[in-house]
């Protein structure tokens, strides 16, 4: 494939869309946006949401969703928090801290994991549609939250917490390295591995994959437990930028997450998306919100921002027949195969 | 077969209804009083006239998230039009402004679906931080607490009155005849009109509708105005109720209305949904968010318990299909 070719279509334009908004703000507000200070932290602030955008695109490449990353991220950092507060205390320092702090994650990566497979037998062996079986289970791992901690902030950490969502790894912010090992990661088991492949049979054309010997239930189960357990180290990153846990941090970062993996160029029929096309929208909103937070407009006006240029994206794949592979302009339907086994 | 299980997702939320107030009056034999009844209805008003639109929605095959964000941009413009330009103009009439707003905006979700040919859930999860967007930044973010006296007049308004016999008031406003009116007209639109049957069309089959000659474009159009419509009656409704215009209220409720009316049987592959199974699924929800702690479920394990019931009321249906479908093929 030909460097043209691989950066045609929706990467190519959104790349553009990127380097625009990025080059507008550097115009607008030229000595604060492009300040080494704005730099820094627009490195620290997008990663944990990127992460979650990660974990929906996962879902969303087999042509379900997860609705459920919010509060599987939520549910992970509680449990670490409980072992960073319970039994490390806030007081350990050195090697002490480093290895409760590995462990919290440790604890908060099996709690993801679990959420994820509890996802994946609901929807791949039970065959709910993705898009309930998250939404109930969603609200099911907040309910969890919100029991055990009756609703209110965890605080109390090890100072080596901070850490993981303040510091920095050779002069680079610690989130932005973590988000660029994950999408390296998650770009490379896509594209490279054959999980990868039959994720992408599977999202294209989920019957033409099962008669293609394709162990449906075990590659759908498997997405799920990969996007609770990116979640749950975005529930991390929340919990270390925060300094607390909470049952309700980020319920905004669920549409969010959607909205990104959409603007990326991800099909949400499935079959279809790319990593670097998820990362161009990242940052392409993230200059965005940063650019027009030097330019003093209101918070609100982000969310307006963020939704028209999801909908201008989406006109201009559709007028150029890229971005609805699925032919005609059908009414979205999340997930037909596997909510009416009986009908059509 | 089809009509088999949807019947059944009905019967299944009915009878948790029962069972579950069997199991409150067990525990609390004052469960089953009027009281309890009045907040049920009154809780649902709001709720039940959301979940109408969404389940037409997903009768026509699509999705969409964004009513809650035009009802909170109807019922707030239409406050603050009220407060600042005509404080003296009937509740009538600022109802049927915040109507006319939450049309128009449906109509911006009708355009892009209906003539771009753009998803449903993508267009309205765009136009959700949209409306959202535009209310909070060039409308206005602050609370009106101080509603106009027609809106103040109009929550005051009672069904009916009564004093239960330790005393306890219990009432059930007007607005739950708009409730009323708007499941009678959406029967009677589904059931009884050229143009309900059509949706039932689309959400079985775009294709096959529109070969047999129904204006796919002319009806989807029509279906997302109809649920602006709908969300601007309920967003006034509800200020008019909480006696305050909250800007910041109702966006975060679309996904549990979704669920409400998924629970009554309506499947998000379109062409299948009932008004009967809607309003169950919003009267179990109302019901949970009420009383379970009625049935000695402390309400911190709300959530829980509503995840639980959505996982159950949709897998169950979900399994059957599934198991049917491997004894067949």
């Amino acid at each position: 494939m030909s460097i043209a070719a691989r950066f045609a279509g929706t990467e190519a334009r959104l790349a553009v869309i990127a380097v625009v908004v990025f080059v507008a703000m550097a115009l607008l507000s030229p000595d604060r946006f492009l300040s080494v200070q704005n730099l820094t932290s627009m490195a620290f602030q997008f990663p944990e949401f990127a992460i979650l955008a990660l974990a929906t695109t996962v879902a969303m490449l087999t042509g379900g969703i997860d609705l459920s990353v919010v509060g599987i991220a939520n549910l992970s950092a509680i449990i670490a928090a409980t072992i960073l507060i319970q039994i490390a205390g806030p007081a350990a320092v050195g090697p002490d801290a480093v290895l409760w702090l590995a462990a919290s994650m440790a604890a908060a990566l099996v709690v993801g994991a679990v959420a994820g497979l509890f996802n994946g037998i609901l929807i791949a062996v039970l065959g709910l549609p993705a898009i309930l079986a998250t939404l109930g289970s969603g609200l099911i791992f907040t309910g969890i939250a919100v029991a055990l901690t009756g609703g209110s902030a965890m605080m109390g950490f090890p100072a080596a917490t901070a850490w993981l969502g303040n510091g920095l790894l050779f002069g680079v912010p610690v989130p932005l390295v973590l988000f660029a090992v994950l999408a390296l990661g998650i770009g490379f088991l896509l594209t490279r591995t054959g999980f990868g492949l039959k994720i992408q049979m599977f999202g294209t054309n989920p019957l033409a994959a099962r008669f293609a010997a394709v162990n449906v239930t075990s590659v759908l189960i498997r997405v799920y437990v990969l996007s609770g357990m990116l979640a749950a180290i975005a529930g991390m990153v929340i919990m270390s930028r925060a300094n607390s846990a909470k049952a309700d941090y980020g319920s905004s970062y669920i549409l969010l997450a959607v909205l990104i993996a959409v603007l990326g160029g991800v099909n949400p029929y499935g079959g279809y998306g790319k990593i670097i096309g998820v990362v161009l929208a990242v940052l392409s909103m993230q200059f965005l919100s940063s650019g027009l937070n030097m330019l003093q407009v209101s918070n609100f006006a982000r969310e307006l921002i963020w939704g028209s240029l999801l909908i201008f994206v989406m006109i201009v794949n559709s007028k150029t027949g890229f971005g609805m592979r699925r032919g005609k302009p059908a009414p979205a339907r999340p997930r037909p195969e596997q909510s009416s086994g009986s009908g059509r | 077969m089809k009509r088999l299980d949807f019947s059944r997702n009905e019967t299944l939320v009915a009878l948790v209804i029962l069972g579950f107030c069997a199991l409150a009056t067990i525990s609390d034999p004052s469960f089953l009083s009027m009281p309890t009844l009045t907040d049920l209805l009154r809780g649902g008003i709001v709720l039940g006239i959301f979940a109408v639109a969404a389940m037409v929605v997903l009768v026509s095959g699509g999705i969409d998230v964004s009513f809650t964000a035009i009802a909170a941009f109807a019922m707030y413009s239409t406050t603050l039009i009220l407060v600042s330009l005509a404080p003296g103009l009937p509740w009538p009439l600022a109802f049927a402004l915040s109507v006319g707003i939450g049309a128009a905006l449906g109509a911006i979700n009708g355009i892009f679906i209906a003539f771009f040919g753009l998803p449903t859930l993508i267009v309205t999860l765009g136009t959700l931080s949209i409306f959202r967007g535009f209310l909070l930044t060039f409308v206005g973010s602050k609370l009106i607490s101080n509603l106009p006296q027609s809106m103040r007049d109009f929550s005051k308004q009672m069904l009916f009155r009564g004093t239960n016999a330790d005393g306890s008031f219990f009432s059930l406003p007007l607005a739950f005849l708009a409730l009323v009116g708007v499941v009678v007209l959406t029967w009677f639109i589904l059931n009884r009109t050229l143009l309900g049957r059509s949706i039932f069309a689309i959400g079985g089959s775009v294709e096959s509708a529109r070969r047999i000659g129904v204006n796919v474009r002319a009806v989807q159009f029509f279906i997302y105005v109809y649920v602006g419509a709908l969300a601007g009656l309920a967003g006034i409704i509800h200020a008019s109720m909480a006696r305050v215009a909250n800007p910041f209220d109702l966006v975060g409720l679309e996904l549990s209305v979704i669920a409400a009316v998924v629970l009554g049987g309506a499947r998000l592959t379109g062409g299948v949904g009932t008004l009967t199974g809607t309003l169950l699924g919003v009267t179990l929800i109302v019901l949970v968010r009420n009383s379970l702690i009625v049935i000695g479920i402390p309400s911190t394990w709300q959530s829980v318990a509503i995840g639980v019931l959505i996982l159950v009321g949709t897998g169950l249906p979900a399994w059957q299909a599934k198991r049917a479908a491997a004894r067949a093929g």
